[in-house]
């Protein structure tokens, strides 16, 4: 073990005084893919002046229709989501399996990352306050399609023979598609999907978070780690392969442990700075509102703002790509859909709560100084409207996206992994290779231009849901039979609450 | 079922005594002793996705390494001595679990040893036998 990790750090450290070579024949390797790749997953149609990427149509069409189609389950099932994370109906007889809140909780630390940050920052700029209104929307949307996704990565999981569990849509889509008689058609979409999240883990869920977390930590050390990317990167590396490969569950521990309290601390303290922001803030609310539906300064008007609102939730939750219901699929239950209704929190969490609290502090400063930033956008504008009230705040506000990237590394490492797995079988050494492909993946980000590498992966992640909602429509029927049977069980008292 | 003891286990020498007194105590009175042990765990913590996939299987040797190791061997001493008894294993909260279990079996008391810890550890990390004698609902004798 200590001889892989040595030759990954050589390997790094020559990669480093090398760097522009590098990153140059990377670029003139992978810029021409990445853009087709680009142009094809993207293609944008031009509507009233503002363009619309398709697979943003796909995706907002799929939510909606999940939310009719299970009758607004966002809403009805909120107060039970909340009554099952806090184990109301958990068996006594089952303690010590996965509950309901550690699967959730799992699936928001890997959901909850830079974007909450930076995302809503690019949204609040491009799209004007009037983003703000449709990011919301989109959340509240994105919980339907999370709770069918979820509930049918509970019931299509396998079980491996030494006990442990494999899940997510790969499973779904080809075993859904087999019971249909659709067979072949069912082994191509789980395998498109296997490679799309396994491709897509090492840059969304990799380079970028090592990347941004790189950047914000260069920005607070005033550019003193200029030329130090390879340090950054072998030691964030180091870490990763110590928790993913060295088993140290320790770091895994505290990280997953520190993460909740940071997005708790982030929240508290935006909070403060909104309060503190006071006289802002009817103005702020009232721009989100009259920026959702004129549009004003916004290219495409109203129209424009919508779109933007919705990529940017989409990024952020992952709501409809399918990702999450690989955590989620770890729960025990009786019943599949319960792990649905659960799931139904994570965007409403990300992006309703957390998304919303940013885009707050981001509008309240904009209206007291709209020139607060400057040209900074992304973390960096967010960073400004937080050091604008509290000046120490970037120092902690860097710290916590570097835990935030650090989870959302470790979350997504599994999600590729179970790619992985599905695609070559659960053999071990094979998963150490990718595990070793990962890290070394963690320690690049950090060095190379991000541009072209990062519009693969970002592409792969988008077309998987492609597969991933065409599969859902198909399965919607199974997924509303089982909520209504589990809803005819609570009307009778088949399932009860148990006494605790 | 009147006539039902608890006998908290942890496979410490403070256990082992707490087993003694079971085992004299039972003799006297024709009891039946269950003997349970909690395997610490709290479905509020935060897993990694892989702990979370493996859970299920690390729970069961879990329990079966606490049904090998210390609930039978002391199920072996009772049965030696001709006494009723049985063995339980769960996850949770220690004090919380043993007391669930207690109302369960009719426990009309619950046995435990003293860990003797320090003072700074149980202020600490608390003590089960501690939490026990201010929540349980029947008598608690601690075994020192």
């Amino acid at each position: 073990m200590k001889r892989i990790l040595f030759l990954l750090l050589t390997a790094v450290i020559y990669a480093g005084p090398a760097q522009a070579g590098i990153d140059e024949t990377i670029n003139n390797l992978t810029a021409p893919i990445a853009t087709f790749i680009g142009q094809v997953v993207f293609f944008k149609v031009p509507i009233a002046g503002a363009n619309l990427p398709l697979v943003v149509l796909w995706l907002v069409i799929g939510a909606v229709f999940f939310t009719f189609y299970m009758g607004f389950v966002n809403l009805r099932g909120f107060k039970h989501a909340i009554s099952l994370v806090k184990g109301d109906y958990a068996d006594p007889n089952s303690a010590g399996e996965v509950s309901h809140f550690q699967a959730l909780a799992t699936a928001v630390s890997g959901t909850v990352g830079i974007g909450n940050i930076g995302g809503v920052a690019v949204a609040v700029t491009v799209g004007g306050a009037g983003a703000t209104f449709w990011l919301i929307v989109a959340g509240f949307l994105g919980m339907s399609t999370k709770f069918v996704e979820c509930t049918l990565g509970v019931k299509y999981r396998n079980e491996n023979p030494d006990g442990s569990v494999s899940g997510g849509p790969m499973y779904y889509l080809r075993k859904g598609f087999e019971e249909r008689g659709m067979e072949g058609f069912g082994k191509f979409m789980g395998t498109f999907y296997a490679i799309g999240i396994f491709i897509g883990a090492l840059g969304i869920g990799n380079m970028f978070q090592s990347n941004q977390a790189y950047v914000q930590l260069n920005t607070v050390a005033g550019g003193a780690l200029d030329g130090y990317g390879w340090l950054v990167g072998l030691i964030l590396a180091a870490v990763v392969f110590a928790v993913i490969i060295g088993g140290i569950k320790s770091i895994a521990r505290v990280t997953e442990k520190v993460v909740p309290f940071m997005a708790v601390f982030y929240c508290v303290f935006a909070i403060i700075v909104i309060l503190m922001n006071f006289s802002s803030i009817p103005m702020a609310v009232s721009n989100i509102f009259t920026g959702a539906f004129t549009g004003e300064g916004v290219t495409g008007g109203a129209l424009g703002a919508l779109i933007i609102g919705f990529q940017r939730a989409v990024f952020s939750n992952e709501a409809g790509i399918g990702s999450a219901s690989i955590a989620h699929a770890a729960v025990r239950t009786e019943e599949p859909v319960t792990e649905g209704y659960v799931s139904l929190l994570e965007p409403f969490i990300d992006t309703i709560v957390i998304c919303t609290i940013t885009a707050l502090v981001i509008g309240t400063s904009q209206v007291a100084d709209p020139n607060f930033a400057g040209d900074a956008t992304g973390v960096a504008m967010t960073s400004a409207a937080f050091e604008r009230q509290i000046s120490w705040f970037p120092v902690p506000l860097a710290f916590g996206a570097l835990l935030f990237a650090f989870s959302t590394m470790i979350s997504w490492s599994y999600y590729g992994l179970k790619g992985w797995t599905y695609l070559f079988g659960e053999d071990q050494s094979l998963q150490t290779v990718y595990k070793l492909i990962f890290c070394a993946f963690v320690a690049l980000g950090c060095v190379v231009q991000l541009g072209p590498i990062l519009d693969i992966s970002d592409a792969l992640v988008f077309l998987i849901c492609v597969p991933n909602i065409l599969g859902l429509y198909f399965l919607a029927p199974i997924v509303k039979r089982e909520m209504q049977k589990y809803q005819a069980k609570l009307e009778s008292g088949e399932i009860k609450k148990f006494k605790h | 079922m009147e006539n039902t003891v608890l006998l908290a286990v942890d496979g410490s020498d403070g256990s082992d005594r707490a087993l003694g007194h079971a085992i004299a105590r039972a003799k006297q009175g024709g009891a039946k002793v269950v003997v349970a042990y909690v395997i610490e765990w709290s479905p509020y913590s935060f897993n990694t996705p892989e702990e979370n996939a493996q859970r299920h299987s690390r729970r069961e040797s879990e329990i079966e390494r606490a049904n090998s190791e210390i609930v039978a061997p002391a199920l072996a001493r009772l049965e030696g001595e001709g006494l009723a008894c049985e063995g339980v294993v769960r996850h949770g909260a220690p004090a919380e679990t043993l007391i669930d279990i207690a109302k369960e079996c009719g426990a009309a008391q619950i046995l435990i040893g003293r860990r003797g810890h320090s003072g700074l550890k149980s202020l600490l990390f608390g003590s089960v036998a501690g939490n026990l004698i201010q929540t349980a609902p029947v008598p608690v004798v601690v075994v020192p």
